[in-house]
């Protein structure tokens, strides 16, 4: 059992950025990005289409090495001590990852094999899991047969199944519809008020947003504001989340969507 | 920088529940990683079936009609004339593993392309692990193919010693674990899944008609001393060598020899070309996200 200092004031950060920056080739994606999320936080990362969320995700998950700047879970090095970092981590990816010719278990237990979680102790952990997304009707369906927002609960569960203090989601929500959306939100907030988990939220559509929240907001692979909403918002001069994103990523407020078009 | 503060009233410790993985855990991950790749097999019946049928119309119809035409001396490991299908056994064993080990080249392009291989890639075990895992699953596979094959060849009259089907289970792991480490290195170089087909027209055919599978090399080296040459140089003359061999109960050192180093050197560029901080990966722009 290790023990994480966590005072939210100088403490370990559920995760910590610095000075983070990336490329494509020529192409820059991220640009000496730095921030940091408490535990139990619930973090929302703005930005739009191509502003480097996706990037910034595979930095933090390994799936692309940082070669410029640091990037901690819990104190874990995710280049030096990647190993220590990614248990730690549990994500939803952008893209479905789910293998569409096995069963829900099937899925899911091959995620937990793979963070060494033996077969009793996933079983107990996936209907669980299930119970709490609603989905424990459905182990033994093929992950095909299920609806887009039924994969994302499955995928959801998935990355909780070795129990991690940090969860990261990219988009979880694209391609729902409002329901489904609002269900999945609510979901993942509850998880952050009960089980204390830290989650970083990556999303385009400011109607995720809640005053309360944190958001970090990224501009073509620039970190562009960082703090909490009503603080966000003040330092642009402006009155409503909407306007401050607007004018922080340099559109026009209308060209700002609440749902996906 | 400042961290953004905790919205949840809590404790200044928080326990983080993470001892180290031992030897159950890591048994744990590659029977998962061997249980999914046979699921996978098992649900694609096509792949199943073809996977059979390949070498079966290989030895069945192609045999049947060359016996007269490709007339197989005396060579070693053969004691005596041999007949044709016999001779071209091994060669087809070698087949099953060498179309086997490129399926799994194209599973994993598959699995990039469709994000499935992300959630084998963040796993905190070492990425290395994680690359033999699936190696050491995508051979069990194959292996199983081979000796499916070696059961209906068995009635239809191709009978190999009976010490020589447990013989040739080592041969059959080290030349598959080779050919899937090949697989798996040209993976990381192939961007997309269209350019698969190339692998077939440029490694698949090439490398099995550039081997005694067919033929003995003696017979190429007396119609084509180029390609004699070409025939040495090539991984897979050296895997159905020592599949042949081990058939019949002996080992050929040169193949043995020559086999364990391709593996290590195909399996040390699948593994490179896997790491973050190394590979060919990192230089791919991500088809999954937005930027």
């Amino acid at each position: 059992m290790q023990h994480v200092k966590t005072d939210g004031n100088g403490g370990v950060a559920a995760l910590e950025v610095a000075a983070v920056s990336y490329s494509y080739g020529s192409k820059r994606a991220l640009s000496d990005v730095s921030f940091a999320i408490a535990p139990a936080s619930f973090t929302v990362l703005l930005g739009l289409n191509g502003a480097g969320k996706t990037t910034l995700f595979s930095l933090i998950s390994r799936l692309y090495s940082t070669r410029n700047g640091t990037i901690r879970i819990f104190g874990n090095d995710v280049a030096r001590a990647s190993g220590e970092a990614l248990r730690r981590l549990g994500i939803v990816f952008q893209a479905r990852t789910l293998d569409l010719d096995l069963s829900v278990y099937q899925n899911l237990s091959y995620h937990a094999s793979l963070h060494g979680i033996g077969a009793r102790q996933a079983r107990q952990r996936i209907d669980t899991l299930l119970k709490q997304m609603d989905m424990g009707d459905r182990l033994h369906d093929k992950a095909r047969s299920l609806s887009g927002g039924q994969m994302r609960r499955i995928e959801i569960a998935r990355a909780l199944l070795h129990e991690p203090p940090l969860l990261l989601l990219d988009e979880a929500t694209v391609g729902l519809d409002i329901q489904s959306r609002a269900g999945i939100l609510a979901t993942i907030r509850k998880l952050v008020a009960t089980e204390g988990i830290g989650v970083l939220w990556a999303t385009h559509l400011i109607d995720e947003v809640e005053d309360g929240d944190q958001v970090v907001v990224l501009r073509e692979g620039r970190l562009v504001a960082a703090g909490k909403v009503t603080d966000v918002v003040k330092s642009t001069g402006t009155k409503t989340l909407r306007d401050a994103f607007s004018r922080l990523s340099g559109l026009d407020s209308r060209q700002i969507t609440d749902i996906e078009p | 920088m400042s961290t953004l503060p905790s919205q949840k009233a809590q404790s200044d410790v928080v326990a983080v529940n993470a001892p180290a993985f031992g030897l159950r855990q890591y048994l744990t991950c590659l029977k998962g990683v061997m249980v999914r790749e046979g699921l996978r097999f098992v649900n694609q019946r096509e792949r199943f079936i073809s996977s059979l049928v390949r070498p079966l119309v290989w030895l069945l119809i192609f045999a049947a009609g060359f016996r007269q035409v490709l007339g197989v001396s005396i060579i070693p490991p053969y004691k005596t004339y041999v007949l044709y299908e016999v001779y071209i056994t091994p060669g087809l064993c070698g087949m099953i593993l060498l179309f086997s080990g490129m399926q799994s080249s194209l599973s994993m392009v598959y699995d990039r392309e469709m994000g499935n291989m992300r959630t084998l890639l963040v796993s905190p075990f070492p990425r290395w692990y994680l690359l033999v895992s699936k190696l050491i699953a995508g051979v069990t596979v194959s292996i199983a193919q081979v000796y499916v094959f070696l059961f209906v060849a068995y009635f239809f009259g191709i009978k190999m010693p009976p010490l020589g089907y447990l013989f040739v289970l080592p041969a059959l792991f080290l030349a598959g674990l080779m050919l899937c480490a090949l697989g798996m290195f040209l993976s990381s170089v192939i961007k997309q899944l269209e350019n698969f087909s190339g692998v077939m027209n440029f490694v698949i055919f090439p490398m099995y008609f550039a081997s005694p599978a067919l033929y003995p090399l003696w017979r190429v080296q007396q119609s084509s001393p180029i390609l004699y040459k070409i025939c040495q140089f090539n991984p897979f003359t050296y895997a159905v060598e020592l599949i042949r061999f081990a058939l019949y109960e002996q080992v050929d050192w040169l193949s043995l020899a020559v086999v364990v180093g391709c593996t290590l050197l195909f399996l040390a560029g699948a593994i490179i070309a896997y790491d973050p901080s190394r590979g060919l990966m990192n230089r791919k722009q991500d088809t999954g996200g937005n930027a």
